[in-house]
């Protein structure tokens, strides 16, 4: 099963807002349906974050940020993909990560990027917290057809 | 099954988390721990994650949860060793962890249990 696939998420992700020329260097998917792939992103954006040489800090974010992401992914959206990009403007160089599922979609956006908000369970913080962690965040979500989430976190 | 093992040192229980946790191993986490408290009347409980180079939501929510859990069932916890990085993004995300008591390492966590 992958309806909402590989080819929507790179649609979505070079629709998303950067820097006017920044050229794609790399790409990798990796499925999201368990546990463990929480895990797998988990320590595949803590590799890209290490040879983009984000301080430790901002490599914590990304990954908290990835980590919550992936697991809505999961958990509301019924299991996806990620795809990881590193992105090159000339200027400086970083990782956008698209999270995509062809769950129920999120019918209330900005209701579901607010704190404290959950429709499961959760703490309500994995929307808007994983926002607060990155550089850039947009999201599109179609109501039966599936949520596509994206971040970007550039190197300083 | 995987699982995190708990270490008894008098009437406290000592857990270094050392491995990145997946949801259903954190959960187990906390059901062993609180099973625990139970089976070898506990009075504290120590949690190391000085080795943790994430604390998500879901780990966060399970920390604080098994807190409370240990409250009720009369031990108290002290969530040691956290990294200042993970510190910073934790507070960013929303989760300041309230009611669960920290320590900055493992024996200023058991000086802290043993005064209590």
């Amino acid at each position: 099963m992958n309806a909402l696939d590989a080819e929507d998420a790179v649609r979505f992700a070079s629709s998303l807002l950067t820097e006017p020329g920044a050229r794609v260097t790399s790409g990798t998917t990796l499925p999201l349906h368990t546990d463990e792939h929480v895990v797998g992103v988990r320590k595949l954006v803590r590799e890209h974050a290490l040879a983009l040489k984000l301080s430790l800090v901002e490599q914590t974010k990304l990954v908290t940020a990835a980590s919550e992401l992936a697991r809505n992914t999961i958990k509301y959206g019924g299991g996806g993909m990620v795809l990881a990009q590193v992105l090159d403007s000339g200027l400086r160089q970083g990782l956008r990560l698209v999270f995509a599922d062809d769950g129920p979609g999120i019918a209330d956006i900005s209701q579901a990027l607010r704190d404290g908000y959950t429709s499961g369970g959760g703490m309500g913080l994995g929307l808007g917290g994983a926002k607060r962690l990155v550089d850039e965040f947009d999201i599109d979500s179609r109501s039966g057809e599936g949520t596509a989430v994206a971040i970007v976190k550039w190197k300083k | 099954m995987e699982r995190i093992p708990i270490l008894r040192i008098g009437d406290l229980l000592l857990v270094s988390i050392q491995v990145d946790m997946h949801d259903r191993l954190a959960m187990t986490l906390q059901d062993d721990l609180t099973e625990r408290i139970v089976s070898d009347r506990a009075k504290g409980v120590l949690i190391d994650i000085s080795s943790l180079d994430l604390v998500d939501s879901f780990i966060g929510r399970m920390i604080s949860n098994t807190a409370a859990m240990a409250r009720v069932l009369d031990a108290q916890t002290v969530l040691v060793g956290m990294q200042p990085a993970v510190a910073i993004t934790l507070v960013e995300l929303g989760l300041t962890l309230p009611g669960v008591k920290t320590a900055l390492n493992v024996e200023k966590g058991m000086v802290m249990l043993g005064k209590r």
